[in-house]
């Protein structure tokens, strides 16, 4: 009966210590938004925990640099960042207080998601007369399926350096989430063929990657320039020229003043979309296809009432 | 961990369980370099798709607007230029006797207190290199120049540890280490200046950082500094017999013990998703020069914290609390008065205690209100010291930031410093910023 229950006793510790070790073999994936997260998860799979920086609701050139971010980062494994200065503003002394050589610049940790991507709006000055440009371009570009391709081989590239014995597994899943990618992103330029050429206002400079994607047209933004908050007589500009070249619809992220998108609307006859580009935004929508389709969705569905 | 302390025990390691899951078991005599080998044809077989994938990708992504290479920015430093211009009025004509710091508004009319030319870097893969130089101007007019900052900080340590070496804010409380650009008032608290002078303290040495290893953030600090100069006001400073009324006792360094020690604990935890506290608890000790073996111990506590909503929009609104709290102990022994060369001043311990908190509210974008609250008081002693009698003041102000580069601050001062009486300020602000903007901590 004893030794009974030392066998017991002797599966219990090593059933729990397999269990334990699953989890601790996890590579600890640190992401500042969480559509990088999203993304991550798909390449990683159970092999990884992911973890986000900035809410689903944050402007992400806004985050805190919270202490909590500094432990995070300390224990991480892996970093992707989206680069191109999104996090410009609060990055820098998370990673200087987090003393993590693993996710250092140029460590097989640290994944910058803006390498790779053919990136749209680069300056051709320096200037900030012209609002907070970044030097790099737009960093907004995750919301075009393709660059989320871009993205996904280049974190796969690098969880297989960091974790060469899994390589097998990160390169089956990125092939799994380009397959993915292919058949949603035919699904979703079907949805909105018949709005090419729609034309679509936004509050900040942040879905030109999805326009230029799907056909779509930004005339204007509510900021005047980038990061400017936006004043009556540009507010008055964008009005008369929406009534002009018929732009209906108004996009807004959780994190933008949605109170003058609606004055703005009101005037000109158009509606506000609320279009959160990360996932947890919206209501069930926690991986990057979730999101795409509710955004392709409800795009759609404003184009077709406001024809 | 205890599941790899068991597991390890048993023989097995990690990375050949996690491999394990996926490949079929492989036998146990393969070589640490065939595995290697193997690993690396995986991570080729891998490079080829990749470039098969990201050539597809680029193919594809030729549909959008004009896309150009993406191009390297900035060179091998960030090199920025912050300015603050203040202007306004007091009711009392001798300014720099209300306006203590040294980067205050100082003069009834306009002013520029503080202009910081900032550098920073990487100096090589082991160090990132700071250097702050303020020009500034003073209530004559007068240009002066200081190197305020100039150190390096190592990247690479082990355990957590960092070091910092050269000259640098101390980490005693909150506001000490944060440069005045930064600051929500436009002056330094009463009782920061009172302990640690109108420059902060600021000194020469070494800075060692542990970060723990507790599941929330907690960091040890020590510095080890210099405790001569101006900047080390409660120590070794040519401007102490303002504090004990004495003839300077000039010491020269001995020993360790005649050099400036502050530890520092602070932790920080988010209390909900919206709201993080940060809590710490700072100490300075070191050789003062009112007689030749006399010391002083600086105590603070402070606090911070801070609720922003999940969807704000450039950070606001939020609303914010800060304090400090600071005590020092001075020793100072049986000295000749600075006054009266016949007059000795007797053995005593100046005992100084301070408070300020104050209060920010992001009300909109870009727009906040802010009110401070100072308060500070010293014992009574032989020597009564102007920058020891009780003085309080309440600073209520307003904040536009016409963008993260520019901001208008206009703030009212009502003080009360006893014995003299009530006198109120108003003062201007404005800030302007070129070039790298270093991004804030929290």
């Amino acid at each position: 009966m004893k030794s009974m229950n030392l066998k017991a006793a002797g599966l219990a510790l090593i059933v729990a210590a397999a269990t334990g070790t699953s989890a601790s073999a996890q590579l600890r994936v640190v992401a500042t938004t969480p559509d990088l997260a999203a993304v991550a998860r798909d390449i990683g799979g159970n092999l990884v925990s992911v973890n986000a920086l900035a809410k689903p609701t944050e402007d992400p050139h806004y985050v805190d640099a919270k202490p909590s971010h500094i432990v995070t980062l300390n224990r991480a494994d892996a970093l992707i960042e989206g680069g191109a200065e999104l996090e410009f503003g609060w990055l820098s002394p998370l990673l200087e207080n987090s003393r993590n050589a693993k996710i250092a610049v140029g460590a097989p940790g640290r994944i910058v998601a803006s390498e790779g991507i053919r990136m749209l709006e680069i300056p051709t000055s320096f200037d900030r007369s012209k609002g907070d440009v970044h030097s790099q371009g737009n960093p907004h570009f995750l919301i075009d399926p393709v660059n989320a391709k871009i993205i996904a081989a280049n974190v796969a590239n690098h969880f297989a350096q960091v974790d060469r014995k899994n390589a097998v597994v990160y390169r089956s899943n990125l092939a799994k989430f380009n397959a993915r990618i292919d058949a949603k992103l035919a699904g979703w330029q079907q949805q909105l063929a018949p709005y090419r050429g729609a034309k679509i206002v936004t509050y900040h400079r942040d879905f030109v990657y999805l326009a230029g994607r799907f056909g779509l047209i930004v005339v204007e933004t509510l900021e005047p320039k980038p990061g400017i908050a936006p004043s009556p007589a540009h507010l008055a500009r964008v009005i008369g020229r929406m009534k002009a070249e018929n732009a209906r619809v108004i996009l807004v992220q959780p994190f933008q003043k949605r109170k003058t998108a609606e004055t703005v609307a009101r005037q000109a006859g158009a509606v506000v979309l609320d279009i959160p580009q990360q996932p947890g935004g919206r209501p069930n929508t926690t991986s990057y296809f979730d999101t795409m389709d509710y955004i392709v969705t409800s795009l759609a569905a404003a184009f077709r009432t406001q024809k | 961990m205890r599941g790899c302390v068991i597991l390890c025990a048993l023989g097995i390691s990690l990375p050949a369980f996690a491999q394990a899951q996926v490949n079929p078991p492989k036998p146990r005599q393969d070589s640490v370099a065939r595995s290697d080998s193997i690993a690396r044809a995986d991570s080729l077989a891998l490079l080829q798709l990749l470039e098969k994938e990201l050539g597809q990708a680029s193919a594809d992504s030729s549909g959008p607007a004009t896309a150009q290479a993406p191009r390297a920015t900035g060179g091998y430093m960030n090199i920025g230029f912050v300015a603050l211009v203040d202007a306004g009025w007091s009711t009392e004509a001798d300014v720099p006797s209300l306006q203590r710091g040294d980067h205050d508004p100082r003069v009834r009319g306009f002013t520029i207190p503080n202009t910081e030319l900032t550098l920073d870097g990487a100096v090589d893969p082991y160090f990132k290199g700071f250097a702050s130089i303020v020009f500034k101007l003073d209530e004559n007019g007068e240009t002066g120049v200081e190197l305020e900052e100039a150190y390096v900080l190592t990247t690479s340590l082990p355990a957590n540890l960092q070091l910092k070496a050269g000259q640098f804010f101390t980490e005693f409380g909150r506001q000490n280490p944060q440069h005045p650009h930064s600051w929500a008032f436009v002056d330094q608290p009463l009782v920061l200046n009172r302990m640690f002078g109108p420059e902060g303290l600021r000194s020469q040495g070494i800075r060692l950082s542990w970060l723990l290893p507790t599941p929330f953030y907690s960091e040890a600090l020590l510095s080890v500094v210099n405790a001569t100069g101006g900047t080390t006001s409660s120590f070794r400073s040519e401007e102490s017999p303002e504090i004990h009324g004495g003839v300077i006792d000039a010491r020269v360094v001995e020993g360790f013990s005649d050099l400036l020690l502050a530890p520092r604990l602070a932790f920080s935890v988010d209390v909900t998703e919206t709201q993080t506290l940060l809590l710490g608890a700072s100490g300075a000790f070191g050789p003062n020069n009112s007689g030749p073996s006399a010391r002083t111990r600086v105590y603070g506590v402070d606090g911070y914290w801070k609720w922003k909503p999940a969807a704000a929009q450039a950070g606001f609104p939020f609303l914010s609390v800060q304090s400090e709290a600071l005590f020092r102990g001075y020793e100072a022994p049986q000295r000749l008065s600075v006054d009266d060369p016949a007059v000795t001043l007797p053995n005593e311990t100046l005992k100084d205690r301070g408070v300020y908190a104050q209060v920010l509210w992001g009300i909109q974008p870009r727009i906040v209100a802010g009110l401070r609250g100072d308060f500070a008081t010293g014992d009574d002693a032989a020597f009564a010291s102007e920058l020891r009698r009780d003085r309080f003041r309440v600073s209520p102000n307003f904040t536009w930031y016409p963008t993260e580069f520019s901001k208008f601050r206009v703030q009212y001062n009502y003080d009360d410093r006893d014995g003299i009486g009530t006198d109120h300020s108003l003062w201007f602000q404005f800030e302007f910023l070129l070039g790298a903007h270093a991004a804030h901590k929290f």
